[in-house]
């Protein structure tokens, strides 16, 4: 079992690998996203509160879904780095944190392109707008220390410190719209009881959350492709790599 | 639904259309900024190489 995780998770196996998986992950989102958009854009009937305002969500929410799923990545893998020692779990987690801070900023942005029509401002500080604030400033610590810190070793283990001490935040974003008393509408779709939305808006909202899932998979595997690349940089293995390029 | 109607958004036009143009900002940047850090980390482990090759030879 050991000798089974360590094959598979040397820097080296996972480059080679990965580099067959990238462009299928970036059709199939690609594809999946068109679809998505079409049906969100062209098919989804207007709401009856909101209007043709509500669109915004086919990209808001995905945007917000992954600034949580990926930070939830960025810190498990932080964790089995710290823990294990698996040098691939730090490249994981360093190369998910700059493609997590650009979704939380997307989710943010478009969250205020929605407010402002609809609560009338930009911005509240309200629990669910502040903690996802909280969320691209946990981020952007994590990638900060990384590039602060010269010696890798040290780098993975503060930044990564960092990033498992973060995720008590995660639950306080889903919850927000629980515990407080929040502008931000509560779940339509992430709860217990079944969805309160209709299926023509369901369908495309979830197709847009399958199509970034897979947009990140291929990104991240490009990412952390580079990350082995950089600290490997004087092993053989990338020598004998770049010589042939 | 002609398409004067349906780049109004129904009046919300400015909101919804930031909103989609962010959104494919953030995946074009996402898409292009690995492909410039490889290039980036190439070139520099080729000049490691090659400093380390005059190194060796004095």
């Amino acid at each position: 079992m050991w000798n089974w995780i360590q094959r598979f998770s040397s820097p080296k196996y996972f480059y080679e690998m990965s580099a067959k998986l990238i462009p299928w992950f970036a059709i199939s989102a690609f594809l999946v996203g068109m679809y998505g958009l079409y049906l969100g854009l062209f098919v989804a009937p207007p709401d009856y509160q909101q209007g043709e305002s509500y669109r915004i969500i086919f990209v808001h929410v995905p945007a917000a879904w992954m600034s949580l799923f990926i930070y939830m990545v960025m810190a498990i893998s932080a964790a089995i780095g710290l823990i294990w020692q698996i040098r691939l779990a730090d490249m994981v987690a360093a190369a998910s944190a700059p493609i997590g801070a650009s979704f939380t900023f997307l989710a943010l942005v478009t969250g205020s392109l929605w407010g402002k029509p609809m609560w009338g401002a930009y911005w509240v500080w309200d629990a669910r707008l502040t903690s996802e604030l909280i969320l691209l400033f946990l981020y952007f610590g994590y990638m900060a220390l990384q590039s602060a810190i010269d010696e890798q070793r040290s780098a993975d283990k503060a930044s990564g410190l960092l990033a498992i001490v973060g995720v008590v935040n995660i639950p306080i974003i889903h919850y927000s719209v629980e515990w407080w008393n929040t502008l931000h509408q509560g779940a339509t779709v992430a709860k217990f009881d079944k969805p309160s939305m209709h299926i023509d808006m369901l369908i495309p909202l979830l197709l847009m959350a399958v199509a970034f899932q897979l947009f990140y998979a291929a990104v991240v595997l490009a990412r952390t492709r580079n990350e082995a690349l950089y600290r490997d940089r004087n092993r053989r293995w990338v020598r004998e790599l770049i010589e042939k390029l | 639904m002609n398409w004067a109607e349906f780049f109004d958004m129904g009046g919300y036009a400015f909101f919804v259309w930031t909103s989609y143009a962010l959104t494919f900002v953030v995946i074009v940047m996402n898409s292009v900024s690995p492909i410039m850090q490889r290039k980036k980390i190439i070139a520099r482990i080729k000049r490691a190489i090659k400093r380390e090759a005059i190194i060796s030879k004095k």
